[in-house]
């Protein structure tokens, strides 16, 4: 325990340290946020019944920071220690796997967590967007999320065979998956054929469980098909992490 | 009475290894392959508790292989392997407490500065080394608050260095420790290393520099092709080889002589030459280096 806090505050220094996490994963969602929600500050979205644009955005983007934190930005780190030989370097001192795993998901989920908190006080400040009426629920539903994308980050770090091409893979990953499954806009005027990916995405699931929890007023248990979908996902991840994780860079 | 016993065991060797022995890390018969290829070959050493025990060979001669097996990151496929009396293929966290370890390639967080990354792991450990005290002995105190993507080469592989010391263990592996340094930084590099001797710390270094070996190592053992070709101290294993060159010139012509006797021989010489009034030109003693044996040595196992 006492090594685990003290890793978690190591992984916390580094994450803020991190330009590239600081930036991409963690402002891009309140920029765009900030951007989109200030040009449709004033419409309704008929094909969702109604509800107002800003809204409809300010979950969107928190699906978006979901998937840059706790998927994208958790793989490319990942895939940057091993291939620099800083995962094979801690494993020789005593430090144990299980508080090290745990200290680098905490603080990848901490950040989220900001993030989350973030965009909510920038809805209510700029779009008056109000709080949501279950925060229990909503805080539920975030956490799962969240790691359900990291169990997918740590899959996809461990697929993953070189840092160069680390944040290009990641990136063509995440980026349209964001899109498909609504985060921006919504799917519902998408062509049938990007709709049928959506409708494998996990971000497509984790999105109707935040959007039903904050513009509808509903509870988590208001969606178990989203939720199980969501689970099976981070399920898959869980596997194929655990099946392909390695300390070692993969150059040979 | 005590002239018995300083003869033959003294030497310049470090008191620990006159004493009853114990045995930091124990190797027998080592194999390991990969696919078809054979990198360790049945290989067997002993490191005392104190010792610098240098692993020379080319590279791909199995020095890494070996190490890795040693230090827990690779399964041997036979024979018997101890370090500090704990097999490490199934040794634990309070093993790791007690060995350091340098990879071959500086591996580092790059945004943290050199004392942020020394505390950082020196939390992994129940009682570390002061951060202080390990920045002085790599010699980065004037480097202590740069962010380690400014270092340069040298002060990255120092910071390195340190992170394998700062846990305070009583044996240290390291791998290639100078490869790709400049001289002036392998000489402080075998500075900080001399230290660490000093305090006791027992050492197994890998490298392909002899000059390396001759200077730190109390004894090295010459890997090639995944066995080991030769063993001893540095000194001995020059001292095997039999000839020392004795070259002068003579009517102009080159004369090279080889001997087991310098001395005897080099008087003869010079005693006569001088009565004869002549000049040795060009006299020029070599002893041979062990570079030389070490380019025999391996080029025999190449030549298989």
């Amino acid at each position: 325990m006492k090594l685990f806090r003290h890793e978690l505050r190591g992984e916390l220094l580094l994450y803020v340290r991190s330009r590239e996490l600081a930036f991409f994963t963690f402002l891009l969602p309140m920029v765009f946020f900030i951007l989109l929600g200030s040009t449709y500050r004033h419409d309704r979205i008929k094909s969702e019944g109604n509800v107002h644009a800003v809204n409809f955005l300010l979950a969107g983007m928190i699906g978006y920071g979901a998937i840059a934190i706790a998927f994208a930005g958790l793989a490319i780190v990942l895939v940057i220690r091993r291939e620099n030989g800083v995962l094979k370097r801690l494993r020789a001192t005593p430090l144990p796997a299980p508080a090290y795993i745990a200290a680098l998901l905490t603080a990848f989920l901490a950040a989220f967590a900001v993030e989350v908190v973030a965009l909510i006080v920038l809805g209510r400040v700029l779009f008056g967007i109000g709080a949501p009426d279950h925060v229990g629920s909503l805080v539920l539903a975030l956490l799962i999320g969240a790691i359900c994308f990291c169990a997918l980050g740590v899959a996809v770090g461990s697929l993953i065979r070189s840092a160069e091409g680390a944040s290009a893979a990641v990136n063509a990953i995440y980026l349209p998956a964001a899109f498909l499954a609504g985060a921006f806009f919504s799917p519902h005027a998408f062509p049938v054929v990007l709709r049928w990916i959506a409708d494998i995405l996990p971000l497509t699931y984790f999105l109707q469980i935040v959007r039903g929890i904050m513009l509808h007023g509903h509870e988590i248990w208001a969606y178990p098909g989203s939720l199980a979908v969501l689970l099976a996902w981070g399920a898959v991840g869980a596997i194929v992490a655990v099946r392909w994780f390695h300390w070692e860079p993969r150059e040979h | 009475m005590l002239e018995v016993a300083s003869d033959s065991t003294a030497r310049e060797r470090p008191e620990s290894l006159q004493s009853p022995t114990v045995s930091s890390v124990s190797v027998r018969d080592l194999r390991k392959s990969y696919g078809d290829l054979e990198a360790v070959r049945g290989i067997s050493f002993e490191i005392q508790r104190g010792e610098v025990f240098g692993l020379l060979g080319p590279n791909g001669a199995g020095k890494t292989t070996t190490v890795e097996i040693l230090e827990g990151y690779r399964k041997r496929d036979a024979g018997e392997v101890e370090v500090l009396g704990v097999d490490p293929a199934d040794a634990g966290g309070e093993w790791r407490e007690r060995i350091g370890v340098v990879l071959q390639s500086s591996a580092m967080y790059e945004t943290l500065t050199v004392a942020e990354s020394l505390r950082l792991f020196a939390g992994y450990y129940t009682s570390p080394r002061p951060v202080d005290e390990v920045v002085e002995l790599v010699g980065l105190k004037d480097k202590r608050d740069v962010v380690v993507r400014r270092l340069s080469g040298g002060q990255r592989r120092r910071l390195d260095l340190g992170l394998g010391l700062v846990g305070d263990p009583e044996l240290i592996f390291l791998d290639e420790p100078t490869t790709g340094f400049d001289p002036h930084a392998r000489r402080q590099a075998w500075d900080t290393l001399r230290s660490l001797r000093n305090l006791g710390k027992t050492i197994l270094l890998t490298t392909h520099y002899l000059d390396e070996a001759e200077h730190l190592a109390d004894r090295v053992a010459v890997l090639g092709r995944g066995e080991i070709v030769a063993a001893g101290p540095p000194s001995e294993l020059i001292g095997e080889t039999p000839a020392t060159e004795i070259r002068y010139r003579e009517n102009g012509r080159e004369v090279l002589l080889e001997t087991d006797n310098p001395t005897e021989v080099l008087h003869e010489l010079t005693s006569k030459a001088v009565a004869e009034n002549r000049e040795l030109e060009g006299l020029v003693v070599t002893r041979p280096t062990l570079e030389d044996i070490y380019l025999q040595l391996t080029r025999d196992t190449e030549d298989e």
